[in-house]
């Protein structure tokens, strides 16, 4: 049994170099997830304070409606057919890099949710906060920043990790437009060698990993902001 | 009532997609198994394979196939036709079986033989040693080129220019295997999931060229307009069926059958028809 383990570990990982394609694999998945959080977060959270001055003082309505267009189509379709239509449409006939693409689909996919996590925080906040901040003199906007979205930023953590795990797991999608991601990597190696379950295993454990690190960081980040209450 | 009927279905649905886990996962485990045991298994086949027919008992063949490749298995119309599925009713027909078509992802038709939930796998597959290692081969039943497709106005005139360029390929065919050779040479290979991606990337501008094999090509060149095959091939290579590894009654019954269609010129009828029409 370890003799097989040992030949087959060789055959899909060591032989032809075939871990450069994992190897590989996880740097532009790491890349992909990174970035797409990154503008998930700026679109979200730029969605999320539209939506909620409007709902709070009926203001900017047009902004508000072009939200909830994109909340609604992005939240209605599959990433993987957005995904593709940003690669094969609205790229449609040109060189791209595809690492932008997919930071593009997740990014965009992304922030739909976040906006609606951010918002869910934001309204979460009694209002009693938010006159307490008028009555001291502060206008709209700074009672927005220095009061309601800490406050919300905490309650909505949970939420927004959850959200970042579903990001980093859903970026497996990317290899439909031949990018070599880490799902991709392994169907690589598993097309070369005939061999499902190493490379699956393989990669199932580096996306295992990976979550586990990520949601240690954000329990300490919890526990951190915790603190701050007493 | 309504809710009832909602519950009902969601049971059904969750109790579908239960058995579908639990079939997946047996799979793999039976792929593993059928892997460590390949030895062991050998010998048992040799035994057994004297009582045991061709394929099942009850006289069907599965074949194991991916039906996105014109002209040797595609979908029309709800079915799936082409060379190799016409080449394999023929064969089943001579060992009086009915031929059940099972069509699956390119890559899962070796493990798919290994495991025996199908009897043999033809998908325009080329004999190569990486393959011969998980499965044996038929005699091969006819040759097949690896071609390089490129824009008209394309500066790649054969396969030494290729070094250097962005280069399409289906993953897991021997295309995208041999297209990898060229990645020493600073070349980039795209691995698309789907043949006609890589030619739409292609289109596209976002490649310079496509590496496929040659009856896919003609399709591809045919139906759209600026891209050419060009005259060089990269490898020219032949087709022939996968067996699991020791099952030599079913390679001998099929081996056999293939001589008789070779010789009463049925094979070539075959693909001539699906060739020339094109």
């Amino acid at each position: 049994m370890s003799d097989k383990f040992r030949a087959d570990f060789y055959q899909n990982f060591i032989e032809d170099d075939r871990w450069k394609y994992m190897v590989n694999g996880l740097g532009n998945t790491i890349k992909i997830t990174f970035f797409a959080v990154l503008l998930g977060i700026v679109l979200g959270f730029l969605v999320a304070l539209i939506r909620s001055t409007y709902e709070k003082t009926r203001k900017l309505w047009f902004l508000d409606m072009l939200c909830r267009v994109y909340l609604t189509v992005i939240r209605g379709t599959p990433v993987l057919i957005q995904l593709m239509i940003i690669y094969f449409v609205v790229f449609g006939s040109m060189r791209i890099d595809k690492v932008l693409v997919s930071v593009l689909a997740f990014g965009i996919n992304s922030g739909a949710y976040v906006a609606e996590i951010f918002r869910s925080g934001i309204m979460s906040i009694d209002n009693g906060q938010f006159e307490a901040g008028r009555s001291l003199g502060f206008n709209y906007r700074q009672t927005m920043f220095y009061i309601v979205t800490p406050q919300a930023f905490k309650n909505v953590l949970p939420a927004l990790g959850n959200e970042f795990i579903v990001l980093l797991k859903e970026t497996s999608v990317a290899g439909y437009i031949a990018i070599q991601e880490l799902t991709k990597g392994a169907d690589i190696i598993r097309s070369r060698t005939y061999n499902a379950y190493m490379p699956l295993l393989a990669a199932g454990a580096i996306y295992l990993v990976m979550v586990m690190i990520f949601t240690h960081f954000v329990q300490k980040l919890e526990r951190r902001l915790r603190n701050s209450d007493h | 009532m309504k809710k009832q009927v909602l519950a009902l279905v969601m049971a059904a649905v969750m109790a579908g997609s239960l058995t579908a886990c639990g079939s997946s996962a047996a799979d793999t485990t039976t792929a593993a198994q059928a892997a460590t045991t390949a030895q062991a298994e050998e010998k048992k086949e040799e035994t057994e394979t004297e009582t045991e027919a061709a394929g099942d008992e009850d006289g069907v063949l599965v074949m194991a196939t991916n039906a996105e490749f014109p002209p040797y298995e595609y979908h029309d119309g709800g079915e799936i036709v082409g060379i190799d599925v016409e080449i394999a009713e023929a064969i089943a027909e001579k060992l009086g079986k009915t031929l059940e078509v099972e069509d699956i992802a390119f890559d899962s038709i070796i493990p798919e033989i290994q495991s025996g939930k199908a009897d043999f796998g033809a998908a325009g597959m080329t004999v190569d040693e990486d393959r011969l290692k998980n499965v044996d081969f038929s005699d091969p039943y006819t040759t097949a080129s690896q071609v390089i497709i490129v824009k008209e106005d394309s500066d790649i005139a054969g396969p030494d220019d290729l070094s250097g360029k962005y280069i399409g390929v289906q993953l897991g065919t021997t295309g995208d295997i041999y297209a990898t050779d060229y990645e020493e040479e600073g070349s980039t290979i795209e691995r698309y999931n789907k043949g006609f991606e890589a030619v739409q990337a292609m289109l596209q501008g976002k490649i310079d060229a496509v590496v496929i094999d040659i009856e896919p090509a003609k399709v591809f060149v045919s139906q759209n307009e600026g891209i050419k095959i060009l005259d060089e091939a990269l490898t020219v290579e032949e087709y022939a069926i996968a067996v699991k590894k020791g099952n030599t009654e079913l390679l001998e019954q099929i081996n056999g059958a293939l001589a008789e269609l070779k010789d009463s010129g049925e094979l070539q009828a075959i693909i001539d028809k699906y060739i020339s029409a094109e």
